[in-house]
């Protein structure tokens, strides 16, 4: 007996919404078994990991903070995928967009304005459009694989990054740590409730909405979708390819700009040598997971958020390595792509005689 | 099996009964029964959609029916894949090749083939095979310098290579010349002389009748008859297949005088990529109200031209394109469209349409900038685009399975008729179409020619390239053929004899370098 995949004749819609939700179902029992496997009672484990984070007001604060510069990211990322230009580097372009935005409160230290904290964003914003624009420069003139090149730049941005930090940029009166200047308070992004969410989160819930509408409603959301799936019928339709890569590689990287400032600006409130924990990374995971869809984005940002949460909690009430929630952040972007393949195939399951046992989902 | 059975030569060499092939509720093929003699030559005749290919992929293993059975010289056969198929002694060509560009004829050859690689041996036994059965091969030539025709040569001799007693050929002369196709046939007459049976699929009646000694007709997935085509006529063949009389053409009084629509003038553009096909002093004109056809074998840059006329294409073009007395040179193809043109190109999914789109979103796709009101304050509307989808659907009767479905899950007559109509429903005053009915049955064909003549008697210029040279005697006003990216002066139809056109097609016209050079 033999499983095959067979082509569907139309793409499954509820395939495309339940693959997801089986993903998720998938890494948590693989995950249960790797904590069996550790010694400890899966359920506990499984209960420590993914809900209890969600029960203290403190722990859901914390929950939005980290969901904000995922689901940012998240955003440019779907659109970019949307049209098949696989950006993978949204880690260096975070990198560079915190240390573009952070020349206002290191360089122009003084500057006190209401336009300074909007100038330290648009800065942010700028850089990481700016670094995007490497990649997607190479693929249109070289036709350099972006998936390389986006990538391979990551690098280059942190260590540029380690160099300020540790070189021209170091707080003088900072007793040698790596850490730039402490930012003022002006140079700080504003508080939203007493605690530590802030306007980034804010600014998250505006990319969604922003890109939900551009996405489904313009023709440019049109456009990037045709490029993505047809560039022949999208050079029919009237549209450049070249035109969509910049585009679409502009924005995300503006986004994971804009999420690297607000990094800084926000709970960080100086420079340090660990900008993001791989905020950059994990929002491909955020982006696949939400179906290239700014509101699935949204929740699938909330869920990823989860993992870094149960990671550390898993670390202080179990006793095991935070390490943890990258295990479960690469399973589940494993299993959401192999589930992806039901969506446009069917499992069948094949007797060695050849006749059809059962038709399967 | 005894070696006297698997070396007779008569009788039944396959029979299929009553098979069902279910593709969720829709039967693809509903209590299909068919059998085949040794030597037999049998066509397989339907509409886009009736069944055949769901059929013939069911006899070579490729699919595998709901229900029914399969007897191979009398024998109950599974057939769980191709290469089953391939062993009881079943050979496909397919209507689309799978050929490596890259590799030679031997080396492509040589993959398809069972057993340890000796490329000399195979080589020497290419060059006997295709000798004998008058398909001359090269075995060290490279597949990309080779047409379509020698292209398909490769597949029938891999197939030969394998003595099959049974050769399915899908439409095998829809990418054919006339004398390439007649040197087809010959080979199939040799092959069933020698007892192969061959199963032939086509649209062409008049090849089935010249070919075929029976033929089984389906419709909408069940057989509705069993005939000797050379008893039928191409009519009555045609009724069986569409179900009833087919929608004949109706004649056309050429209009004379008429403004100039689009005037080509001195237009070249050099090859793009390895197998591009340079465009070199492309002059011509057409006028309202009348249908120019270019002819011409695949190949010679039919697509490239269409490239440049729609404007998708507007880099390196040299010389001048008028649109209605506007200078469109360097205009792309959208300010095109804003000009009332309309365009169709030869590929249906994934350039006329966008294969995961529904039909309304692939409305939009040609539509979205030509004052429809899809697009209002920079909003796509869809209702508007599910409007035009189901006005288009209605009026050129475009078969489907729900109200808005994915453009890849209709079949490929019924798609053309949408891609056609989406731009008929805004009654260009310019239309340019590529390959208006490739791979489209009859009753759709018919349909599709009708649509067009009626756009040019309402006044508009229409071009048409293609390559079925019956298709542009039926509509055509004016015929020009294209060779090696030159294009022959357009003459009246009733002035080209299919002789001329034939010469033509062959590059009488091209001009040598050295002409080129005076002209300039």
């Amino acid at each position: 007996m033999k499983l095959i995949l067979e082509k569907r004749q139309q793409r499954s819609k509820r395939m495309a919404l339940l693959s997801p939700v089986l993903a998720i179902a998938l890494t948590i029992a693989t995950g249960a078994i790797i904590f069996a496997m550790q010694g400890l009672n899966p359920a506990k484990a499984i209960f420590v990991y993914f809900l209890e984070p969600l029960t203290s007001v403190w722990s859901i604060e914390e929950l939005i903070v980290k969901a904000a510069p995922l689901v940012l990211i998240g955003v440019g990322l779907a659109l970019c995928y949307q049209a098949r230009v696989w950006n993978i580097g949204a880690e260096g372009q975070l990198t560079i967009g915190a240390l573009a935005g952070s020349i206002i409160p290191i360089l122009f230290n003084s500057w006190q304005s209401p336009l300074t904290l909007v100038t330290m964003l648009l800065l942010g914003m700028l850089g990481g459009a700016a670094y995007a624009a490497i990649p997607a420069f190479l693929k249109t003139r070289f036709n350099a694989n972006e998936i390389l090149t986006s990538l391979m730049l990551v690098y280059v941005a942190q260590y540029l990054a380690d160099w300020l930090i540790r070189g021209p940029w170091r707080d003088p009166d900072g007793f040698n740590f790596p850490k730039s200047v402490t930012f003022e308070g002006w140079q700080l992004l504003p508080a939203i409730g007493n605690g530590r969410v802030h306007l980034g989160a804010g600014l998250a819930i505006a990319a969604v909405i922003i890109f939900a509408v551009i996405a489904s409603k313009t023709l440019k959301g049109f456009e990037i979708r045709v490029i993505g799936s047809s560039p022949r019928a999208g050079s029919f339709s009237g549209f450049s390819q070249k035109r969509t890569i910049y585009f679409t590689m502009l924005v995300s990287g503006a986004l994971a700009g804009l999420a690297g400032i607000c990094e800084i600006a926000g709970p960080s409130g100086q420079l340090q040598p660990a900008i993001s924990p791989g905020y950059g990374f994990t929002a491909i995971i955020v982006a696949f997971l939400g179906r290239l869809n700014p509101v699935g984005v949204l929740f699938a940002g909330v869920l990823l958020a989860i993992s870094y949460l149960g990671g550390e909690a898993a670390q202080i009430s179990l006793g095991i390595s935070a390490k943890i929630s990258q295990v479960f952040q690469g399973m589940l972007l494993f299993f959401i792509l192999a589930c992806d393949a039901l969506i446009l195939y069917k499992i069948r399951f094949i007797s060695s005689n050849g006749k059809t046992v059962k038709a399967g989902i | 099996m005894s070696k006297d059975v698997n070396n007779s030569k008569t009788g039944t060499l396959l029979e299929v009964k009553n098979i069902v092939k279910m593709f969720g509720d829709l039967a693809a093929n509903d209590d299909v029964s068919l059998s085949i003699e040794h030597g037999e030559i049998h066509a397989l005749l339907g509409e886009n959609g009736a069944g055949k290919s769901t059929l013939v992929k069911i006899i070579y293993g490729s699919l595998q029916p709901t229900s029914g059975e399969i007897f191979w010289r009398g024998r109950r056969v599974d057939i769980p894949n191709p290469s089953a198929a391939r062993d009881l002694g079943i050979g496909m060509v397919f209507q689309h090749f799978s050929l490596f560009e890259s590799l030679s004829v031997v080396e492509n050859i040589a993959l398809a083939l069972p057993g340890k690689f000796d490329l000399k041996a195979l080589a020497k036994r290419i060059i006997e095979v295709s000798r004998d059965y008058g398909l001359p091969l090269e075995p060290s030539a490279l597949i990309a310098d080779l047409s379509v025709g020698q292209r398909q040569r490769i597949e029938i001799v891999r197939c030969l290579l394998q003595e099959p007693q049974l050769l399915i050929m899908d439409e095998p002369t829809a990418v054919l010349t006339p004398q390439e196709s007649e040197q087809l046939f010959k080979t199939l007459n040799r092959l069933a002389s020698e007892g192969c049976a061959i199963l032939y699929i086509s649209h062409r009646l008049d090849e089935i009748q010249q070919l075929c000694d029976e033929a089984t007709i389906l419709r909408h997935g069940r057989v509705v008859a069993n005939v000797d085509p050379k008893a039928e006529t191409a009519k009555s063949l045609a009724r069986l297949m569409v179900g009833s009389e087919v929608m004949t053409v109706s004649a056309r009084k050429a209009k004379q005088d008429s403004a100039r629509v689009m005037v080509v003038s001195d237009v070249s553009a050099p090859a793009i990529g390895q197998f591009g096909v340079a465009l070199k002093n492309i002059n011509l004109e057409v006028h309202a109200g009348e249908i120019v056809s270019i002819a011409g074998v695949a190949g010679n840059g039919q697509g490239e031209l269409f490239e440049v006329l729609s404007g998708e294409r507007t880099e390196y073009v040299s010389g001048t394109i008028t649109l209605n007395g506007e200078d469109v040179t360097s205009r792309n193809i959208i300010q095109r469209r804003a000009l009332d043109a309309a365009f169709v190109p030869e590929e249906r999914l994934g350039h006329g349409a966008v294969p995961e789109f529904s039909l309304s979103e692939n409305i939009v796709l040609t539509r979205h900038s030509t004052n429809d009101g899809i697009l209002v304050g920079g909003m796509l509307n869809s209702g508007v685009s599910e409007t035009i989808q189901n006005r288009v659907s209605s009026d050129l009767d475009v078969r489907k399975g729900e109200a808005d479905p994915q453009a890849s899950s209709l079949s490929g007559g019924n798609l053309q008729k949408f891609v056609v109509g989406r731009e008929l429903d805004r009654t260009p005053k310019l239309l340019i179409i590529n390959q208006p009915t490739w791979g489209v049955d009859a009753g759709a064909a018919a349909r599709i020619h009708q649509a067009l003549l009626d756009l040019a008697d309402a006044g508009s210029a229409v071009l048409v390239i293609s390559q079925d040279l019956d298709e542009i005697y039926a509509i055509s006003d004016r015929i020009a053929v294209i060779s090696r990216g030159q294009l022959s002066p357009a003459c009246p139809a009733d002035e080209m004899s299919l002789e001329q056109i034939g010469l033509l097609m062959a590059g009488a016209h091209e001009k040598t370098p050295a002409q080129m050079e005076m002209q300039s």
